[in-house]
């Protein structure tokens, strides 16, 4: 795997070996030397033709915590804006060295482009492709998850067994996507719970059930319910009808979390609208991970970077 | 001049000779005469010249994708002796001055006829309607407005534009698209695009635009074509209407015929085209309803794009495939050789009936005596992998390259001229000095 | 073909000099860390860290050194998988590692671990030792304590099993 631009190309034994990888990396990141030589000599290029500063962040700690260079490429005063195409600008970095690119963009499919044709030979990272994927964040949270319910040293482990709740505006969501693929290969019950206008159409293939409410959905007890955020353009566009309509029938609250077991966490990829997806006082409580999401990022992009980087093919 | 084909299977049947004098076929059977030129035709199947009613021309102003000399001659190449030239050329073909210029260039070009199509709106901005009159009354003759590209989204706008177009026996080729269902869609709405996070674009925006238009027509008594349909439900829609016996004729394109949207999982933008490759239900269902008669005619959408707008992300890339040089391998790999039609059904698709939806003379009594030596010769047992030296346009933008396909053109006679000879198209100047 | 170079009795033998050597060593320090570079580098720091206790009861902790990120050869190579790295939990600083392995080769082993040391602390004095050294040495290194110098040429492997995975003890060259 020389790419990783869809978790729909990850077999279960290839993520958990990515989960398992990243355990080692959260060891390193909690010693006095939080630096490894794994990368030394090569550069990363983080080129966002889309704004994200969190996700930006997260892969740069990462490529510095294994010793890459960084170079980072964002749209603003880029010759993008001149007219020069996508690949020439690719090409253009790949040409200063990028061993890897890690690539974020509005249009969906892009990284995939990018990579089908060839355009360029550094390994490609899909940091997010319109309302495609993200996959790093899917892996991420999938780690996550692991942590929390199957404790630190879960090596080798899946999520069968573990049921998930993925709540809100799914139809525009990489984050539920990649979520959506990867965990059902890693054996996790998934439920969507969306307003039929943020539901994408025709998804019996992706193997997860479909229910209305987010209190429907709660009433299997579900281990983690994922939080989404909802674009409030959204709104404009004849979604939804209103903020306060939904919050009231898709945001996690209180007394939603009340309902829930102990054990069970609730999770949001960042950034929260606090009080509409996601109460305040949720997203602060102990089982929220939010936390735990930012900072296991770079643990498990460090993962991904070294194991795409031994992998020629 | 004189041309002697023999042996030459007619419409896929019975095998005979047939002599062409100037323009005219002058006699069909066993001919003893000697000709100028004598092409043996045994194996091989005569139809009569195609008849394409929706290219894309590109000229004036896409000359980089297409010229109409380029297009005449992918048309040529693919058993073409009339194609009709869409509107949506840069300036848009909304006046008398330039249909006449577009029918100009093509008689100079000399491949095939080429029949410009009208705007219904002016600047196909949807809102005013274009000099129909005048474009009917030109020395074009324009008989087809459509503002293919774009929809005729407006009710009272479509309404107007039928009544006003029957006024001079002309018809609207309407691209049945509900703006407002489709805004920045690119790919068919179903699993592909849920899988692809792409913008779908629903069946119902193409079949509620038709169910409109068809009930607009019968209100109005106006006569209505249908560009592309894609969807089984459209097959339905245009069912009802024949029945009610609503003027109703629709075409289907090739492509259409035989991809689906699945094509579009690795987001190669060689399949983005609108409207977008739908299921192989759809697929099922066009096939069947050519063979029916629901569907009239096949038409190629032909539209050329330079690679620059193809070598590049999904997003960014136009929408569009080429499909005159491969309009007929397709049409007998879909439904000749899968048992749907006949030869003769071929002839009533690809000539007959789309000549006679744009007023065409010429074209309605196929390989008859006397008729305009409009004709092709085709080689249906060759079988082979679809490359770009099977094209002749200006681009190269064919979903079907590294695809297998049936058959080939090996003669393209356009009023008693070779356009096509021996499976080599002829060149421009000789073309011109006959 | 296979040949056999060390039967059980001759590792038993081998690793109980190595201990009494460490020992020697030793004197007048203490704070023992055994650090094994997996796979069976982990199981022979073990045994060696129970007969350097028979010989003398002292402070001795036992930990498992993944050098994996910390190779020079990941571009040539595909992908390792890591293995937890297991420190004891009053760290490395100050003590005397000794680190441990099956088989010296190269050296750049033994480098990429000297590299995992220093990120993880700093002992006081680290030595090395291993079951066997080969030779072909590409780096400017050497072992403290080898239980058997074995010349082999480049092209020949060098096999070692051991009890805890393998179900028996022997070192063979094929």
């Amino acid at each position: 795997m020389r790419h990783l631009i869809s978790t729909r190309d990850l077999s279960a034994e290839r993520a958990i070996a990515l989960l398992d990888t990243a355990i080692d990396m959260v060891d390193v990141r909690s010693r006095d030397v939080k630096k490894l030589p794994t990368l030394r000599g090569k550069t990363v290029a983080n080129v966002f033709f889309e704004d994200s500063t969190r996700t930006r962040l997260s892969f740069e700690a990462a490529a510095l915590a294994l010793s890459a260079d960084v170079t980072t490429f964002t749209t603003q005063g880029s010759s993008v804006s001149k007219g020069e195409s996508l690949k020439d600008t690719l090409q253009t970095l790949e040409a200063m060295g990028a061993d890897f690119i890690v690539l974020r963009h509005s249009h969906s499919g892009v990284a995939s482009t990018v990579a089908n044709n060839k355009w360029v030979d550094a390994r490609i990272i899909n940091a997010g492709d319109g309302t495609h994927e993200h996959p790093t964040q899917a892996l991420l949270d999938a780690f996550t998850m692991r942590s929390r319910l199957r404790g630190v040293d879960a090596r080798g482990m899946d999520l069968a067994g573990i049921s998930v709740v993925i709540v809100g505006d799914i139809l525009h969501s990489r984050v539920a996507r990649s979520n959506a693929f990867l965990l059902t290969t890693l054996g996790a019950t998934v439920t969507l719970a969306a307003p039929q206008t943020l539901l994408p159409r025709e998804i019996d293939g992706w193997g997860v059930t479909v229910v209305s409410t987010l209190d429907d959905a709660l009433e299997s007890q579900p281990d983690v319910v994922m939080t989404l955020r909802v674009q409030k353009e959204r709104m404009s566009s004849g979604f939804f009808p209103s903020e306060s309509e939904f919050s009231t029938l898709w945001g996690m609250n209180d007394s939603r979390l009340r309902r829930l077991p102990s054990t069970s966490i609730v999770m949001h990829p960042g950034p929260m609208n606090r009080g509409l997806e996601i109460s305040g006082s949720v997203a602060d409580s102990p089982q929220s991970t939010v936390a735990d999401q930012v900072s296991n990022g770079v643990a498990m992009r460090m993962s991904v970077l070294y194991t795409l980087m031994g992998d020629s093919r | 001049m004189t041309i002697l084909i023999r042996g030459a299977a007619i419409l896929g049947k019975d095998s005979a000779d047939i002599l062409i004098d100037g323009h005219t076929i002058r006699e069909i059977g066993s001919v003893n005469n000697d000709a100028d030129r004598v092409i043996d035709a045994n194996g091989l199947i005569a139809l009569p010249g195609l008849v394409d009613l929706h290219s894309h021309l590109r000229e004036p102003g896409g000359e980089g994708s297409e010229t109409i000399l380029s297009g005449s001659r992918a048309a040529a190449a693919g058993g073409f002796t009339t194609v009709h030239a869409m509107a949506n050329t840069n300036p848009v073909a909304d006046t008398a001055e330039l249909v006449d210029l577009v029918a100009d260039r093509g008689r100079q070009a000399g491949y095939v006829q080429v029949r410009p199509i009208g705007a219904v709106t002016r600047g196909l901005a949807g809102e005013q309607l274009a000099d129909i009159g005048g474009m009917a009354r030109s020395a074009a003759a324009v008989t087809v407005f459509s503002d293919d590209g774009k929809c005729v989204g407006d009710s009272l706008l479509m309404r107007r534009a039928l009544e006003y177009v029957s006024t001079f026996g002309g018809v609207i080729a309407q691209h049945a698209q509900d703006p407002r269902l489709t805004i920045d869609a690119v790919v068919n709405e179903g699993g592909v695009s849920s899988e692809l996070g792409l913008r779908g674009w629903p069946s119902v925006a193409e079949e509620s635009i038709i169910a409109r238009d068809v009930l607009l027509a019968e209100y109005v008594g106006a006569r209505l074509h249908v560009c592309h349909v894609s969807t089984a439900g459209s097959v339905d829609v245009i069912r009802w209407a024949k029945k009610r016996g609503i003027s109703v004729t629709a075409e289907v394109t090739p492509h259409h015929l035989v991809l689906t949207d699945d094509r579009a999982l690795a987001y190669d933008p060689i399949f983005k085209v609108n409207p977008p490759l739908r299921t192989s239900e759809d697929v099922e269902e066009l096939r069947r309803a050519v063979a029916d008669g629901t569907i009239d005619i096949v038409a190629t959408d032909h539209a050329p794009h330079a690679s620059s707008t193809k070598d590049c992300t999904w997003h960014d890339a136009s929408f569009g495939m080429v499909g005159l040089e491969s309009a007929l391998s397709v049409v007998q790999h879909t439904l000749v050789d899968s048992g749907h039609i006949d030869w003769p059904d071929v002839a009533r698709i690809l000539s007959v009936t789309p000549a006679r939806i744009g007023r065409v003379g010429g074209y309605a009594t196929p390989l008859a005596v006397g008729s305009p030596a409009n004709l092709t010769l085709v080689d249906p047992t060759t079988s082979e992998s679809w490359s770009t030296n099977r094209l002749h346009g200006g681009s190269t933008n064919s979903p079907f390259l590294g695809i297998t396909l049936p058959g080939k053109v090996v003669s393209t006679i356009f009023l008693g001229t070779e356009t096509v000879s021996d499976g080599a198209l002829v060149a421009p100047e000789i073309v011109r000095n006959t | 073909m296979t040949r056999i170079v060390l039967t059980k009795p001759d590792i038993d033998r081998a690793l109980k000099r190595i201990a009494h050597e460490i020992v020697e060593s030793q004197r007048g320090r203490s704070g023992l860390v055994f650090l094994g570079i997996p796979t069976r580098g982990v199981f022979l720091a073990r045994r060696l860290a129970g007969l350097v206790a028979d010989i003398e009861p002292q402070d001795i902790r036992v930990g498992t050194l993944d050098v994996t990120l910390f190779r020079d050869d990941l571009t040539t190579q595909s992908t390792r998988a890591t293995v937890a790295t297991e420190i004891p939990s009053s760290g490395i600083d100050g003590s005397t590692i000794i680190l441990v392995d099956d088989v010296l080769f190269s050296g750049r082993t033994v480098r990429a671990a000297l590299d995992a040391i220093t990120a993880l602390g700093r002992p006081e004095i680290v030595r090395f030792a291993v079951l066997v050294d080969r030779g072909h040495r590409e780096l400017p290194i050497r072992a403290d304590f080898v239980g058997k110098n074995l010349p082999t040429s480049a092209s020949e492997r060098v096999n070692v099993s051991i009890a805890e995975i393998d179900d028996l003890d022997e070192v063979s060259i094929a």
